[in-house]
């Protein structure tokens, strides 16, 4: 049963693994905003069309 | 009339509409911007949400200063050779579309490297090459698309504020330890004597102890720091009994598990600190795109135009200067809508400003040249030049803002309801602790200092130091829900102590927007009406406006002569007919009595035929709310406005007793304070600068907005207009919140008598605390959000 002190050893180094990431996490700044990568992620990049430049071209002129 | 709706910006496009790639604009500037986007292949900015977008303002010169280098450099964030990084706060983010063109700003400008949007603040955060661009060119290019950023002198001072954290830290070192702690005394809670168990059960309750060592003396702090402070100031706040509470539980865990006693109390410790954590956090619910704090500072531009002469090339120039380096005797250049910093002589040009935020007045004030201005007005008519009399800090305004109230105000004495339920509270525990130690000591004295600690550990008002931070922090969502943002949670407790009620005028119970014009003498007819509204046309003073604005459309005659004289009226010929339109003083009618009010008089060839009175127009339910207030509330008005709506206003508002005009904004704060001296609870709804004051002095002081956006004077809650007529509901909200606390009170004293029987009776063992504390403190924060949300749901 001396295994239990190496199963301790591990399942509190893997806690204390993911605390420190947390903490890092924190002080990055990654909670100080949550609402907008929420909305971010929803985004598509295809919605973009890359057309041709003549297109923009055509719109210029044609405003007044 | 066919409603249309603007494709951009969805404004009613009421006069003229403008078809431009088969969708209607309401103006040229939402074309404009609709064309950039196009061509631009970013119409799917119109795709995400319908009609996002606001009207680009007309800016021209207004961002010339943003080519000084001592300015840019205060602006930006980060600076090198190339790169660039600045922040910008932008009122009018509101949806996804804002944050998708915003984040897709560099397709517009290729100097652009990157841009992030916080929602929540309104803000952009722009990476660019300064090579290919400039500050300027950013910013013109944002006001270009609606985007107009605010730059204030707020920016100018800013210091890079360090965000708290420390709470964040403190809850995640507390739930890591009280995870692994669970996890460690599950074991030995069922006490079964198995051999692997009496072997290991050491190096598990010696881990306790090494996890529970940072909740005790890292997360737990605040608590021993604040009942200390309690204590030397005489007081029992609650945290002192939490405080002990924690004491105890970790000086006698750890003595049970030196002395090989029992495993301790480690899991109730760490999940008592967790929980009480929990709930500071809870109650924190901060808007971060507001600001409670406001100052003068966020009006004042950051920069303005100084005209000077150059000895060398003989002309006269312009340059531009911080705000703070104005001099006495310098000359300003004050463009149309532009902020008068300082107080000054006018030169140049008529003024024509608008001092309402000020002093309440809704007048504009028209100046000749020689005349003195002072600082806060805007000016609205045209360019001026000024010359400064006083450097911007020794300004009337700013003078204002160093009066006491303001500073006064950051320490209201304040005494919650839970630390005055807790100096009774402690009181009783530690009688009965002592009580009860006495009689073990005669029973049993080896138990004795055993139901000591048990006393004061089941006791530690969790439950009840749980029950007001949920409450109260999920009443502020709710409230921040129907657009009424509070400060922080204390003040829903000061709302429902409150028993005057105090409005201001302007801006408060009337609305911003043209009022309602009545006219007076002989009817006009068709063809004198169509004469009016031509000589109207060429006008630029904001009454001749609102004056076109309500006259019906009618053919458009030609004006044959047309003289304004500024401030005073138009004199105009039209088809052989002589016109003269203004002031009484300018069309030659002597004075009526009523001359409070502001009225423009009509002379139709030598013939007075009457005169517009424009009056105040008040908010849609005005005389329901007062009705609703008047039983529970003393209800007063302070206006910084002239007696002229006095009369209407009683005949509006019956119940009203008291009606106090021409009010400074001194004079407000001292009425209030006086008001306090007999002890009243006094809520102020104010609007303006001239409010901040009476706000700041006042026990709630509310700003009421138009847009949630625009700026309002530092005060405790936020209030959007729309919703004015509500504040009877959030008042009586907040009192039910108070009741719904008192009762959770109740039920953990119910939980509490519980735990104390089987301490005093010696019973107390970890499994009991570790099942009672938990239940105890989850079923009041149940109890509490419940209700409280249903209550909300009322709103």
């Amino acid at each position: 049963m001396s295994i239990i002190y190496v199963l301790l050893t591990i399942s509190i180094l893997v806690a204390i693994f993911f605390f420190i990431a947390f903490i890092l996490s924190v002080k990055k700044g990654q909670y100080d905003d949550v609402y907008t990568p929420s909305i971010r992620i929803l985004f598509d990049d295809e919605l973009i069309k890359d057309n041709s430049k003549k297109n923009v071209q055509k719109t210029k002129t044609k405003d007044s | 009339m066919i409603e249309s709706m603007c494709f951009h910006c969805g404004n009613n496009c009421n006069q003229t509409v403008i078809n431009f790639d088969q969708k209607k604009f309401c103006c040229n500037g939402c074309k404009t911007v609709y064309d950039i986007f196009s061509s631009h292949n970013l119409s799917s900015y119109y795709d995400l949400q319908s009609a996002p977008g606001a009207i680009p303002k007309e800016i021209k010169g207004k961002y010339d200063y943003l080519d000084t280098p001592a300015i840019i450099q205060r602006l930006t964030e980060f600076d090198n050779d190339t790169i660039k990084i600045v922040s910008f706060y932008i009122p009018h983010i509101h949806c996804s579309s804002c944050i998708w063109i915003l984040e897709n700003l560099h397709k517009l400008q290729p100097a652009i490297h990157s841009s992030q949007v916080n929602f929540p603040k309104k803000s952009v955060r722009i990476t660019f090459n300064t090579e290919k661009t400039t500050l300027k060119e950013i910013v013109v290019l944002l006001n270009a698309i609606g985007y107009e950023p605010h730059i204030s002198l707020e920016d100018y001072k800013k210091t890079n504020k360090k965000v708290n954290r420390s709470l964040i830290y403190k809850i995640g070192v507390a739930g890591f330890a009280f995870g692994n702690v669970m996890f460690l005394s599950f074991p030995e809670y069922f006490e079964v004597s198995e051999f692997w168990l009496d072997k290991y059960k050491y190096i598990f309750r010696w881990l306790m102890f090494f996890f529970s060592l940072p909740v005790v003396f890292y997360s737990a702090q605040a608590y021993f720091i604040s009942a200390y402070k309690g204590l030397q100031s005489r007081l029992l706040p609650i945290d002192v009994p939490i405080a002990l509470g924690i004491l105890v539980l970790f000086i006698r865990s750890t003595t049970e598990i030196i002395m090989d006693w029992g495993t301790g109390f480690f899991d109730s410790l760490t999940g008592l600190v967790f929980f009480l954590l929990l709930g500071k956090f809870f109650q924190q619910k901060t808007y971060s795109f507001l600001s409670f704090e406001r100052d003068y500072k966020s009006y004042f531009p950051i920069a303005v135009t100084r005209i000077y002469y150059n000895n060398n090339t003989h002309k006269r120039e312009e340059e531009n200067i911080q705000v703070y380096s104005i001099n006495k005797g310098d000359r300003i250049l004050i463009r149309n809508e532009e902020l008068i910093p300082v107080d000054a002589i006018l030169i140049d040009g008529t003024a024509c400003i608008d001092y309402s935020f000020v002093t309440g007045e809704s007048d504009l004030v028209m100046k000749q040249s020689g005349d003195t201005i002072f600082a806060g007005g805007k000016q609205l008519y045209g360019a001026i030049e000024i010359e400064a009399l006083k450097s911007v800090e020794q300004s009337y305004l700013t003078q204002l803002w160093s009066h006491s109230a303001f500073t006064k105000k950051v320490q209201k004495p304040f005494v919650n309801l839970t630390d005055i339920i807790s100096s009774y509270f402690t009181k009783v525990i530690l009688f009965i602790a002592i009580l009860s130690t006495i009689f073990w000591l005669w029973f049993d004295a080896s138990k004795a200092m055993q139901v000591f600690t048990a006393v004061l550990i089941i006791a530690c008002p969790c439950a009840l130091a749980l029950s007001r931070p949920f409450a109260l922090g999920n009443m502020l969502r709710v409230f921040g829900k129907n657009k009424f943002y509070l400060k922080n949670a204390d003040v829903i407790e000061q709302m429902a102590q409150i028993d005057t009620i105090i409005f201001d005028k302007t801006g408060t119970i009337t609305t911003k927007e043209k009022g309602t014009i009545s006219y007076h003498g002989i009817p006009l007819t068709y063809s004198e009406k169509s004469l009016l509204k031509t000589a109207l046309r060429p006008s630029n003073h904001p009454l001749s406006r609102s004056l076109y604005e309500i006259l019906p459309e009618q053919e458009i005659l030609t004006l044959n002569k047309y003289h304004e004289q500024i401030g005073k009226g138009i004199k105009a010929t039209i088809e052989h007919n002589s016109l003269k339109i203004g002031s009484a003083d300018f069309v030659g009618y002597s004075i009526p009595s009523n001359e409070m009010y502001t009225s423009v008089h009509i002379v139709i060839n030598n013939q007075h035929k009457g005169y517009y009175v424009f009056h105040n127009q008040y908010r849609n339910g005005l005389s329901k709310l007062f009705l609703e207030l008047d039983n529970k509330y003393e209800l007063a008005i302070l206006s910084g406005d002239n007696e002229g709506e006095k009369e209407h206003l009683k005949q509006l508002l019956p119940q009203l007793k008291t009606l106090l005009f021409n009010q400074k904004p001194d004079a407000k704060l001292t009425y209030i304070e006086s008001l306090q001296k007999k002890g009243k609870n006094v809520l102020m709804v104010g609007d303006g600068l001239n409010d901040a004051g009476a706000l700041a002095q006042s026990n709630v002081g509310i700003a009421l907005s138009e847009n949630i956006n625009t700026f309002s004077p530092a005060c405790d809650a936020i209030l959007s207009a729309l919703h004015f007529q509500k504040i009877e509901h959030y008042l009586r909200t907040s009192k039910n919140t108070i009741r719904i606390i008192k009762s959770s009170f109740i039920i953990s004293f119910i939980y509490n008598i519980i735990g104390l029987y089987f301490a005093v009776t010696g019973q107390l063992s970890p499994v009991i605390a570790a099942i009672l504390m938990p239940l105890s403190s989850i079923s009041i924060v149940v109890y509490v959000t419940g209700l409280t949300s249903w209550l909300g749901k009322k709103l």
